[in-house]
């Protein structure tokens, strides 16, 4: 077994040539600015992911702020419905795309390799290429912002056609400027990236798992992750080539949602909700399989049910794509359609509901420890079902012609997104960021920050029912003192207000724990999965031997056999050095220079057809050659990026367990 | 790893979970997220063929049943000569395995070269553009997102057979751009003017027009193929051999699907039309 275990390697990447084809010396740096910009390092990635996935969470809730002030009182003057319409898209678009989705990766590139026993993902530098990407598409969907502070860059400001940039309203006649042609390449980039990200998950997670980690063994969450790389590579097609019509249609003269030209706005509603709706499901898994890790921790007992879990996760992301028309039930389908979406919709709630009995059943008869990541993980249970009942509400068609376009409806997605999708994350940063900076959260300031955005969001958001319920329609810039929504306006902007002060507060101590928190070793919850084995932080290399797992909670088991597991590891190092040593992946620039060239390239082809101007004076006709250029760059990126190989070098470990570089074989 | 035992299982890789190569599963992986874009051109293709606006071009008084017939044909056939690339580089002979790459290129480059013309012919002759029917719409982003597919897999077989000529002994990044450069611009030539102009004179066009009227793009081509034939000419040992089979066969994966698609495309867009 040893003998099979080194061989491996477990980079997935095989066995480089002897030597390859360069053109300049791959980078070494592991620190400082260089190592950060071509790691390869999947932990390092996640910290990325991470970091830029909280300025925007930051980013998004400011602007949220901003739409709640505006609806403080009634006949607000606070902002321009320009602009409102701008934050209400940007909120919407930076939370979903920007904020929850890259945390979820954040979190799939710091856990996933561990959590199968791996040492990297199966290939690193395209999960550097994903993450560079997913950074072009930010910046492209935020770049309209400029227009405001610089008028000369005349974009027409952010995009501000809604998250689901509902045909017409995407037409050239009625945006003519553009701030939609950056939303449909901004969102384009960010598909890519999801869908190349989710492609190197699922070969990880199917084909990198450590001997004896049979799929049925699997962390919950790694299971999730598995669901949702399906999912994304399953539904973001529809979005991207709905994207390109749009795009055709705008530049090109197409006619796709054009009715003039005889195109259907429907369309697109169907195009957007087949992937809408897998969507929300790709927005969710992932936190369910947070809370799934945590919620056994710390009720000192194994998860109730596992392969149910598993099942009803996989169940959930195979219904979830013949539910999309549960958007459109006022569009007039047709009764047959109606009744049949109707009643897929209420079938997924089944499903759900047998993950929620799960979760309870975990808790039932436990040693309940009520630690800051426990205390979010049971809110998101209670929010997360409340989210649920409305969902199931509308799900009832004649009941939904009353919700529809409503508050009620801000109401059930912000009760799943944030009392469920982020709760479960903000519960996940705060249970394994010990693992990954050393240090603790105290325990006060986090209860605080928890007690803080519960009491903020619920005053925030269980009004809108009533709000909606009442007519108050969404994407509402104004409304009249004499309809009777202001109190139910008042409150909600006042629980938002808390709820900004919670996260600050939650954001703040975070810092503070960064650099003042108590040091911690491998393992402060005395947890059941893999990661807890290793060092906090983990060393480069992960795992000093590839783990042998023989049971599902690996790391328990270890804990419980360790005479056992320290003879195995001593002979799985002792092969792995035989054959050279730990073999770690080099760095490399092109996935970044690929990433950047397709920033530029999408830049320039969204004003295609618009001259380049700088300095007052037109310098091009048409942003086509820079467009082409861009493009170029990513395509001799790529070439000399299959030239180089994986290349890699080997690390050797002493008797107490410092490690040390060979080149080993270079290549 | 120099320590491979003298006979290389093809289809099993001991250092993964499931034994499938990671390669071969990202490709499978990425064929089936591929089926969903298609999938959607399709279905927009068909929702408006079943409403099509007034005005619409007419399929049938647009399409050239025969000559696509034809380069479906040939389509397919590249599929058999790709199949022989993969044996071949199985059987660890890369001479062989050269040929049949090249060989399927030049058929890709053949349908290739139909669709350009067929495209040309459209526009200038039916005046069905991209932008004056919806159907000129639907069908150009369906089949020119296939012939993207195909451009693509004929540009990955050129660089898999560019690699072939690797030396064992390392180094020639410089020599393997040039060499990638020829395959490149040969191939575009023969797919842009070249093949499209036979097609031309097939149909009566006169072969000293055709030949006077594309004179540079021609020679350009030309030059190219006397280079290949001369990068080609090598002798040292390469490092390429038995053992990239596999990137031989996910290259092949991609290739086989692509056709595939384009059957369903060629029965969904051109046969349905004449039932
Ligand atoms: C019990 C499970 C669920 C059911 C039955 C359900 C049902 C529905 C229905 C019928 C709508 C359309 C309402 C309308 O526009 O009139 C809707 C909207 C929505 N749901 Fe759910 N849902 C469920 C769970 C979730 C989850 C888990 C999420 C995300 C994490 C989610 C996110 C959303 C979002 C974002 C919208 C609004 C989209 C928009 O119009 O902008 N839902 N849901
Ligand atoms: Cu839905």
């Amino acid at each position: 077994m040893a003998e099979a275990l080194a061989k491996s390697e477990f980079t997935g990447t095989g066995h480089a040539p002897a030597k390859s084809f360069e053109l300049f010396a791959r980078p070494t740096a592991k620190t400082g600015l260089v190592g950060w910009l071509t790691t390869v390092d999947h932990k390092k990635i996640g910290m990325l992911y991470g970091g830029f996935a909280i300025l925007f969470f930051l980013i998004g809730g400011l602007e949220a702020l901003l739409i709640r002030t505006q609806l403080i009182v009634p006949n607000n003057r606070f902002i321009s419905a320009q602009l409102y319409n701008e934050l209400f898209t940007m909120h919407g678009t930076t939370m979903i795309f920007l904020a929850v989705m890259p945390l979820n990766a954040a979190f799939f590139n710091l856990l996933v390799p561990i959590q199968v026993g791996a040492r990297d993902v199966a290939f690193p530098r395209l999960n550097a290429f994903s993450l560079w990407v997913w950074v072009a598409g930010a910046t492209l969907l935020n770049v309209g912002w400029i227009s405001h502070l610089v008028p000369s860059w005349n974009f027409g400001g952010a995009p501000d056609v809604g998250w689901f940039g509902y045909s017409p309203l995407t037409s050239k006649v009625f945006t003519p400027d553009l701030s939609t042609d950056f939303w449909v390449l901004g969102i384009q980039m960010l598909g890519l990236s999801s869908i190349v990200a989710s492609l190197n998950f699922i070969v990880t997670i199917i084909n990198m798992r450590a001997p004896g980690l049979t799929m049925m063994r699997l962390p919950v969450f790694t299971w999730m992750a598995l669901v949702t790389s399906f999912l994304l590579i399953l539904a973001l097609p529809a979005i991207a080539i709905a994207l390109v019509e749009v795009m055709f249609d705008r530049n090109f003269g197409t006619n796709f949602f054009e009715v003039s030209g005889g195109g259907q706005p429907i369309l697109w509603q169907h195009l957007f909700w087949v992937f809408g709706h897998p969507e929300v499901y790709i927005l969710i898994l992932p936190p369910m399989g947070y809370v799934s890790e945590i919620l056994p921790t710390f009720s000192r007992k194994p998860l109730f049910g596992y392969p149910i879990v598993i099942f009803s996760g996989v169940a959930i992301g195979f219904i979830g794509f013949g539910v999309w028309s549960h958007h459109m039930f006022t569009t007039g389908l047709g009764t047959v359609a109606t009744a049949a979406f109707a009643i897929a919709t209420m079938a997924i709630a089944v499903p759900t509901g047998v993950k929620i009995f799960n979760w309870i059943g975990t808790l039932w008869g436990g040693h309940i420890v009520t630690r800051v990541p426990m205390m979010f993980a049971l809110g998101f249970i209670w929010m997360f079902m409340l989210g649920g009942f409305s969902g199931i509400m509308h799900a009832a068609a004649p009941a939904d012609a009353q919700q529809q376009d409503s508050y009620f409806v801000i109401a059930h997605f912000h009760y799943v997104l944030i009392g469920g999708a982020t709760f479960a994350l903000l519960a996940a940063i705060h249970f394994w960021f010990p693992k990954f900076f050393g240090r603790m959260v105290p325990e006060f300031w986090g209860k605080v920050s928890f007690w803080l955005i519960f009491v903020g969001f619920n005053c925030t958001f269980f009004p809108m029912h009533f709000l909606g319920l009442n007519g108050m329609p969404r994407r509402t810039w104004i409304y009249d003192s004499n309809m009777g929504w202001n109190e139910g306006n008042l409150f909600a902007t006042i629980g938002a207000y808390l709820l900004g002060l919670g996260i600050f507060t939650y954001f703040a101590v975070l810092v503070y724990s960064f650099f003042k928190g108590q040091k911690c070793g491998n393992d402060p919850w005395d947890a059941r999965t893999l990661e807890w084995s290793i060092p906090s932080p983990p060393p480069e290399h992960n795992f000093a031997a590839i783990p042998q797992v023989h049971a599902r909670d690996a790391w328990w088991y270890e804990k419980t056999h360790q005479e056992e597991i320290a003879k195995e590891k001593a002979a799985n190092i002792k092969a792995e050095e035989a054959h050279g040593g730990i073999h770690i992946p080099d760095q490399s620039w092109y996935p970044i220079i690929a990433g950047m060239g397709l920033l530029f390239g999408t830049y320039n082809l969204a004003q295609l057809k618009h001259p380049v101007v700088m300095f007052g004076n037109q310098v091009l006709g048409s942003h086509a050659p820079l467009a082409i250029a861009g493009l170029s760059i990513v395509v001799l990126a790529c070439y000399l990026w299959s030239l180089e190989g994986p290349g890699g070098y080997h690390i050797h470990l002493d008797a107490d367990g410092n490690a040390k570089e060979s080149g080993g074989y270079h290549h | 790893m120099s320590s491979h035992a003298a006979t290389i299982d093809h289809h099993h890789d001991s250092t993964t979970s499931t034994g499938i190569p990671n390669k071969k599963l990202l490709w499978w992986a990425f064929l089936a997220s591929d089926c969903m874009f298609f999938g959607t051109l399709i279905s927009t293709h068909l929702v408006y063929r079943l409403n099509p606006p007034p005005g619409n071009a007419i399929p049938t008084q647009v399409f050239n049943i025969e000559l696509t017939s034809f380069s479906t044909f040939i389509l397919l056939m590249s599929s058999l000569l790709m199949a022989l690339a993969v044996n071949a580089i199985q059987r660890g002979n890369v001479r062989s395995t050269r040929t049949m790459l090249l060989g399927t290129m030049f058929f890709g480059c053949i349908f290739l070269g139909g669709q350009v013309y067929e495209f040309g012919h459209f526009v200038h002759m039916k005046h069905m553009t991209l932008s004056n029917s919806l159907f000129g719409s639907t069908f150009y982003t369906l089949t020119g997102t296939h012939g993207t597919h195909v451009a693509i897999g004929v540009l990955l077989l050129g660089m898999m057979y560019v690699r072939t000529f690797k030396p064992a002994a390392g180094g020639g990044l410089s020599m393997n751009f040039l060499h990638m450069l020829a395959v490149a611009v040969a191939a575009g030539v023969a797919f842009i003017v070249f093949v499209p102009g036979m097609i031309e004179i097939i149909y009566g066009a006169g072969i000293g027009e055709f030949l006077s009227s594309h004179a540079v793009p021609l020679s350009v081509g030309a030059a190219a193929c006397i280079a290949m034939a001369w990068f080609a000419r090598q002798s040292s040992t390469v490092e390429f051999g038995e053992k990239n089979a596999i990137d031989v066969e996910a290259v092949g994966l991609y290739w086989h699907f692509v056709d595939i698609v384009w059957i369903i495309i060629f029965t969904a867009v051109y046969l349905l039309e004449y039932l």
